[in-house]
């Protein structure tokens, strides 16, 4: 020990060894942070892969090694069936709804921005400060107004209640426009006028100034903003849980936790399985696009 | 706004084709048409509020589609009109719910709930009575004949209106010695003692619903229900036709003097009763005052946690060329990337006290493991060490962003003025990156402070809090509560008015945060430059 306290201090005046030193510490540093971050999904790779499925009985590297809860997943496993369970209907609904409010909420908040960078026109500050208020709250502070606006649609209009898809687009919609407006109108705002003006020197009309000229340039940012509407609306758990109703209606998120809300030490792997499915599409996107969302996620707040 | 007038003009220049302008018009006819409808439909139910509001949302849309000077206005119309209809009209409809009674027992509006009651029937003891036979179906549906005292005939069948008939009309036989049909269509005449013990007819209303309905009094007779609550609009009480008793309407019930009501109940302002029975009641207040002070914590020890995490991590590694750099980013990226209600799952899992990987762990190495589910302070540890994984990657990634926004010569400067280390990082890095990502962090705050993925779905809000009248448990925030108190299942739910008050709480809670953040960072000031 002595020894090595010898050596240190002879080494310390060396800023060479003093840097080296640092960076081992960080690396060892690094390795632990890593594991914390990294052991809960491996973890769960290792149960989607053990066949027992059962919590208790899970090591990290599995004993009964195989692919049989990916196969009660589907209900393929005839000794291993559970009734409500759905997986590809659930995962179905997710992409479906969650594709329908993107392109839906893109379209209205594009328009919208259009509108608020480039017209000017009474009200247009009042409308837009009232837009940044309103985005304050959150819409699921409102749950029970929502849940019960909603049931009362379905009394009138049995397509757009509780437990249908499309009323929970709807409340989605009505959720995105805050942000998303403020957002769209601020890269708006980055792109020069003089685009618009040599448009309307040929006699374009707003709407084809906005359809040939803008819209392309604004083609990466949308990409982003609807890749990061696609994963919020995959993802939201609350509105889904409280107007869908039925297992055949439910989104992954919702099926998901009403499939482990009971036995879950006994469905363990399977939801593993299931859990690695749903997931795995979201991880690829975010981490071959980790700069791009890093970049929007910061956004809203910092100035250029 | 200078800009206004030539916009108007270059419109009317450039012109819309005559086409466009047919189908803009009958779009607009389509949707007046449908919302007309839909508003009438609206207030039958007594949906008064909705019915305003698709009101509003149509004149709207009206004025700016058909006015020319309304142009601008036709880009944001569809996207203005979701907000108003799902995010302020929930806002002030709760508003409206917390000061109702809404909720188990009072779940229907007024309009609903008086035809309801009128619909209620008795058998009065002096009825006109009717001689009665009785058929039956294969599949065990029952039909009557019935003769009235001036011997009209009619059929009766269990839901469907009693119509005067004939024997020999179609679908009925030939009149017998006595005058009754001897078969009806689809059913089989029961010959007297059969219909007499049999059990089911005298159970069995014949005639639709809301109309004229005949229920069996004897082996021979029968006689016509009638409606037993009669409605005075000017008293607003109803009067029973079996013994007079008269029920007052006592918000949202109708009630005798004695404390009979009527069922169902409807719903009606209360005033401030809402709020007051979470203060006057111990069984209330209680589990309240336990679960804001846990609301305030739970945020705050989440960001500052995330935050000391994320920021060591982006100082760690934030030197240009540190080896690894890139890899060891995307690894600790990783929590963040998972739709976070499957990690609070997995998480649930891994923190199963008798057979999660955390706690098989703790007792081979320790012989010692805490029950993160049943006691207070370690499932609110639970819950803050998950939350630790699921935010600090989002702040690594905002402060390494922030951090490499600061110029390096300002700890250049620093160094020379003889500045440690800590001094550095005390005096130039931690108030610069407080500027830059201040926002964010009360941002932060906020979705924590409404965090309901990660409450409900880790333990459900559990362990339960003693002697709490509500579902009401020790990690309980008050979006959790409000949706115990709004949709728990076993009973304990469906108190809409209760849920919403909590709910109008906690937006003069998230709105005061919010007014302090733009205080803080004069958001407001500059953005109002910025339109």
């Amino acid at each position: 020990m002595s020894n090595l306290t010898q050596t240190y201090n002879r080494l310390r005046g060396s800023q060479k060894f003093q840097k080296k030193f640092s960076v081992a510490i960080r690396l060892i540093v690094a390795v632990l942070l890593i594991a914390f971050a990294v052991f809960p999904v491996i973890w769960l790779i290792s149960a989607s892969f053990d066949n027992s499925n059962s919590l208790a009985t899970q090591n990290l590297i599995p004993v009964q090694a195989g692919i049989k809860n990916y196969q009660r997943l589907f209900n393929q496993d005839p000794q291993f069936r559970f009734g409500d369970l759905s997986y590809w209907t659930w995962l179905w609904n997710s992409v479906k709804v969650s594709t329908i409010t993107t392109f839906l909420s893109i379209s209205l908040t594009t328009l919208a921005a259009y509108a608020f960078s480039r017209l000017r026109f009474k009200g247009r500050v009042t409308i837009l400060k009232t837009i940044l208020l309103v985005q304050v709250f959150p819409n699921l502070l409102a749950m029970v107004a929502i849940y019960v606006i909603i049931f009362q649609f379905g009394e009138i209009i049995p397509m757009l209640g509780l437990n249908t898809h499309a009323g929970l687009i709807m409340v989605y919609l009505g959720g995105s426009m805050g942000m998303n407006i403020w957002l769209m109108k601020g890269f708006l705002d980055t792109i020069p006028r003089a685009i618009d003006e040599s448009g309307m020197m040929d006699g374009a009309s707003n709407f084809q100034i906005f359809w040939t000229l803008l819209l392309p340039l604004l083609r990466p940012i949308l990409v982003v903003i609807a890749i990061l509407s696609f994963i919020g609306t995959y993802g939201e758990f609350m509105l889904a849980r409280i107007l869908l109703t039925d297992v055949s209606k439910y989104t992954l998120m919702v099926g998901l936790q009403i499939f482990t809300s009971g036995m879950f030490d006994q469905k363990w792997g399977v939801f593993a399985a299931g859990a690695l499915i749903g997931a795995l599409p979201i991880m690829i996107i975010y981490l071959s696009l980790q700069d791009q969302i890093a970049g929007g996620l910061t956004l809203g707040a910092v100035k250029e | 706004m200078t800009a206004t007038a030539p916009q108007a003009k270059r419109n009317r220049a450039t012109g819309e084709s005559f086409l466009s302008r047919i189908i803009r018009v009958l779009l607009i006819l389509f949707f007046d048409a449908g919302s007309i409808w839909f508003i009438t439909q609206a207030l039958q139910k007594g949906y008064s509020q909705i019915a305003i509001v698709i009101g509003i949302i149509t004149v709207m849309l009206n004025v700016i589609f058909l006015l020319p000077k309304a142009y601008p206005f036709r880009w944001i119309a569809l996207g203005l009109s979701f907000m108003l209809m799902f995010t302020i009209y929930p806002i002030v409809f709760t508003f409206y719910v917390a000061f109702t009674n809404y909720g188990d027992g009072h779940l229907l509006t007024k309009e609903q709930a008086l035809p309801l009651i009128e619909k209620i029937t008795y058998l009065p003891t002096d009825a006109p009575s009717y001689l009665w036979t009785a058929y039956k179906s294969s599949d065990g549906n029952y039909a009557l004949w019935l003769v009235d005292p001036q011997g009209n005939t009619f059929l009766g069948k269990p839901g469907i209106t009693i119509v005067p008939s004939k024997p020999g009309d179609p679908g009925i036989g030939e009149a017998d010695s006595k005058g009754i049909p001897a078969s009806i269509t689809g059913y089989d005449r029961i010959n007297a003692l059969l219909a007499v013990t049999d059990k089911n007819l005298p159970n069995i209303i014949f005639g639709a619903e809301g109309e004229k309905a005949v229920q069996i009094t004897s082996p021979n007779t029968a006689a016509a229900l009638e409606q037993r609550f009669i409605y005075d609009p000017k008293t607003d009480s109803f009067t029973d036709q079996s013994n007079g008793d008269i029920y007052n309407n006592v918000v949202g019930t109708f009630m005798t003097k004695d404390g009979k009501t009527i069922k169902p109940g409807f719903r009606e302002l209360v005033g401030w009763k809402n709020f007051s029975t979470f203060v006057n009641s111990p069984a209330m207040s209680g589990p309240l005052v336990t679960i804001l002070i846990w609301n305030f914590i739970f945020p705050f020890v989440s960001v500052v946690s995330t935050f000391a995490l994320g920021l060591a991590i982006a100082i760690m590694f934030n030197e240009k060329n540190f080896p690894l750099k890139k890899l060891i980013r995307t690894l600790l990226l990783i929590p963040y990337t998972i739709p976070s209600v499957i990690t609070i799952l997995m998480w649930r899992g891994m923190f199963n006290s008798e057979f999660g990987v955390i706690n098989r762990m703790l007792e081979a190495w320790f012989s010692w493991a805490p029950h993160w589910t049943t006691e207070a302070f370690w499932a609110r540890t639970a819950i803050l060490i998950v939350n630790l994984w699921l935010g600090f990657p989002y702040m690594m990634l905002i402060t390494s962003g922030a951090l490499q926004s600061i110029p390096g010569d300002l700890y250049e400067a620093a160094t020379v003025d003889g500045a440690n280390g800590w001094q550095r990082f005390a005096k130039i890095t931690l108030p610069l990156l407080f500027v830059a990502v201040g926002p964010l962090l009360i941002a932060s705050f906020v979705f924590n402070f409404n965090n309901f993925g990660l409450i409900y779905l880790f333990i459900g809000g559990g362990p339960s809090i003693a002697g709490a009248s509500t579902q009401a448990g020790y990690t309980d925030i008050l979006i959790s509560y409000v949706y115990n108190l709004a949709f728990a299942s076993g009973g304990r739910g469906l108190q809409y008015g209760l849920a919403s008050a909590i709910s109008l709480i906690l937006f003069i809670l998230v709105g005061s945060i919010t007014l302090l953040q733009y205080r803080f960072t004069n958001m407001w000031e500059e953005v109002s430059e910025n339109v």
